[in-house]
């Protein structure tokens, strides 16, 4: 991802891209700085989801049919934290609301790594390095899940409002920009930025990518990746588990499906990005959150498949995804 | 003959066979065994999923690849027969032929879309896209409220000959084991009894064929297959099309059955769920399978459920136990069985009997 010569730019060209050619469809530029931010915001969340697939089956080649569970779980958490919070989601100060939030995202992503390592252990570790049976298992991991979810917090939704000063908007001229968007914004960036800064910067970072390129070959070298193997699935459940909260927050309401119902848009995303590319999971999430937006905007009843339209037109463009993984 | 029927694939068990011939009878003689409508609605229900689990195991068992999608071929046969009806000024077996086929084309459509787009590339693609269109479908069919009937689904009438007020003769036929109305319901169930029979007959002509060898090849080494010289992606993208195909006759057959159809009854991801499981319980690779899956967990569903409301209401006062043992948990339960059929018994119950017969044999002879 190193800012060389060699840099594939032209997916990331897209996200502009995509956005400039909605400007003359949208009409309005007020209209249009909207949607694209609240685009642009709800890819961050989505990234934050995705990411911690992303990471799974880059590394670990396991695809994660549960990932779904773990968002869910999340937000579910956050729901009872920030309720056991009341006065200082509901007070009027910027600092108390966030007092209140860092806690819930926190609890949250610990429950869901520690849900994550669990599942490793009962549910992934017998079944690695065989696709069909990780598919099938992973969906069985994920119905129990969501039926516990049921159980613990019951089957019906539960209202997620977001504090006080999160709410209404900033207006930007004619253009209103919600507050929360911007803080989803603000978190997205600091996730991707930690994921890149871990991966090429750190020597975890080089030991996840050298498995990647030839797991054996880090064995062979006295590492012992299946510590790394379970370090990276706990993350990546931690990360679902802070999209949750994200997501929760954003839709402003959680029910116990919704894993499953946000576990479709993170699949586009990874196919769209290639399977296992940080890089690529930012661009496709970017790019499912713009055209959702537009196309709720202009045509709200084609907007259930744009997703799928985009996808199918970025695997015409690319098979394997924007940022392929190679090897795999 | 019954080899040739059987296209030579034969259970290859005594002990499966006896079930199977077991199973076989109990369905063909339903309506006089077990009289009353509660059980001649399971016995119908059986047969459509023996249909439809046969065609899934095409794709799961046979070739190795996951659909999500299933249901939604399924969907797209009941709401075809189902909108078709729903239009025709009377019900005519016309308007059912037109629906059936309209429905098969755009499922062969679809599919092909589908396959050809996701198994180009690499097979485990197909999963996800496969999941992302089925739940795009589902909403789709309940948003087109004008003419799929949205949420509430489209109640009809069938032609004169299957509908409940045809009688064949003025009193119900005495048996031993109750009475049994000969009406359009009977002249129903045996119809799908046919159409079912010829189905899975068809299905086990197809992966006995030199065709479907090459699909169980794909499965076991996929390059391997490819550098024999066979196209693997035209030999997936078929087996996809021809598992759609058959799911949607299925669904065509669950609409006639029960007149009505909605995105509950014929596209909701807990039938897929019940599919997957299926196939897993029976054994995956095997059409007897499905088959004696799919008598299991019908009966098993349909049956049980009030068996969790006894036990659920038993341990009333205990904690936990009450919330996990209630019907609405049933999803549950499946799920945990689901996980353990994979790890524990991924043949399936078709595998272990064969293995037991097959350890039988190699004991007979020294």
């Amino acid at each position: 991802m190193k800012l060389n010569a060699d840099f594939d730019w032209k997916p990331l060209a897209l996200v502009p891209a995509l956005a400039l050619l909605a400007l003359p469809a949208v009409g309005s530029p007020s209209t249009w700085i909207t949607l694209t931010v609240a685009g642009l915001a709800m890819g961050m969340i989505v990234f934050i989801i995705a990411s911690g697939l992303t990471l799974v089956f880059g590394l670990m080649d396991v695809l994660n049919f549960g990932h779904g569970v773990f968002i869910a779980l999340g937000a579910f958490v956050a729901t009872t934290v920030l309720a056991s919070m009341g006065s200082y989601t509901t007070a009027d100060s910027l600092w108390l609301n966030l007092v209140a939030l860092l806690p819930a995202m926190l609890v949250a992503m610990a429950v869901a790594g520690a849900l994550g390592w669990v599942f490793e252990r009962l549910i992934i570790r017998p079944v690695y390095g065989m696709h069909l049976k990780q598919i099938l298992i992973t969906m069985g991991g994920m119905i129990i899940g969501e039926e516990m979810i049921k159980v613990i917090w019951g089957p019906e939704q539960i209202a997620l409002p977001l504090p006080e000063s999160l709410r209404g908007s900033f207006i930007f001229g004619d253009a209103a920009v919600e507050k929360y968007r911007l803080l989803a914004v603000l978190v997205g960036v600091a996730v991707f930025a930690a994921m890149v800064w871990t991966l090429n910067r750190t020597k975890v970072g080089l030991l996840v990518r050298a498995g990647v390129q030839d797991r054996e070959m880090v064995e062979s070298l006295g590492y012992r990746i299946r510590q790394l193997f379970i370090g990276v699935f706990v993350v990546g459940s931690a990360l679902a588990g802070l999209g949750g909260v994200m997501w929760g927050l954003y839709q402003q309401t959680v029910l116990p499906q919704m894993g499953a119902q946000v576990n479709v848009l993170i699949f586009i995303v990874i196919i769209i990005g290639g399977l296992g590319s940080t890089l690529g999971a930012l661009i496709g999430a970017l790019l499912v959150g713009l055209m959702a937006n537009y196309t709720g905007f202009l045509m709200p009843k084609v907007a259930l498949f744009s997703n799928i339209a985009l996808m199918v037109a970025i695997l015409l463009w690319r098979p394997q995804g924007v940022y392929p993984v190679t090897n795999r | 003959m019954l080899s040739r029927l059987l296209s030579n694939d034969l259970p290859r068990s005594r002990w499966l066979v006896a079930l199977l011939i077991l199973l076989f009878l109990g369905l063909a003689f339903a309506p006089f065994l077990f009289p009353g409508v509660k059980a001649l609605n399971v016995a119908a229900k059986v047969l459509i999923f023996v249909a439809l689990v046969a065609s899934f195991d095409l794709l799961l068992g046979y070739t190795g690849i996951v659909s999500f999608a299933h249901t939604m071929f399924f969907g797209i046969g009941a709401y075809g027969v189902a909108i078709a009806l729903n239009a025709a000024e009377t019900p005519s077996w016309g308007a059912i032929a037109l629906g059936v086929l309209g429905a098969l084309f755009v499922s062969l459509v679809l599919s092909l879309l589908i396959g050809l787009f996701s198994l180009r590339v690499r097979a485990i693609f197909f999963a996800m896209i496969t999941l992302a269109v089925a739940s795009a479908f589902l909403t789709l069919a309940s948003q087109l409220s004008d003419f799929t009937g949205g949420e509430d689904g489209l109640t009809f009438r069938v032609p004169e000959l299957l509908s409940p007020g045809f009688s064949l003769t003025e009193e119900p036929l005495q048996t031993p084991l109750g009475e049994v109305d000969l009406n359009g319901r009977l002249i129903t169930y045996y119809l799908i009894f046919l159409a079912v029979t010829a189905i899975f007959l068809t299905i086990l002509r197809i992966v006995n064929s030199p065709f479907g060898r090459v699909l169980q090849a794909i499965r076991e080494n996929d390059f391997r297959a490819e550098a024999l010289g066979y196209r693997t992606v035209v030999y997936r993208t078929l087996s996809n099309v021809l598992s759609a195909s058959f799911a949607t006759l299925a669904g065509c057959l669950l609409a006639l059955w029960l007149r009505y159809n909605g995105p509950d009854t014929s596209l909701s991801f807990e039938i897929m769920l019940d599919i997957l499981l299926i196939v897993v319980i029976g054994g995956m690779g095997t059409l007897y399978g499905a088959f004696i899956g799919s008598v299991l967990f019908v009966v098993a569903q349909s049956y049980l459920q009030d068996l969790l409301r006894m036990a659920g209401s038993a341990t009333e006062g205990l904690p936990l136990l009450p919330a996990l043992l209630t019907p609405d948990r049933w999803l549950l339960w499946l799920g945990v069985l689901f996980v353990l059929s994979v790890y524990y018994f991924p043949t399936g119950i078709v595998g272990k009997l064969r293995e037991r017969a097959a350890l039988a044999r190699l004991k007979g002879k020294p």
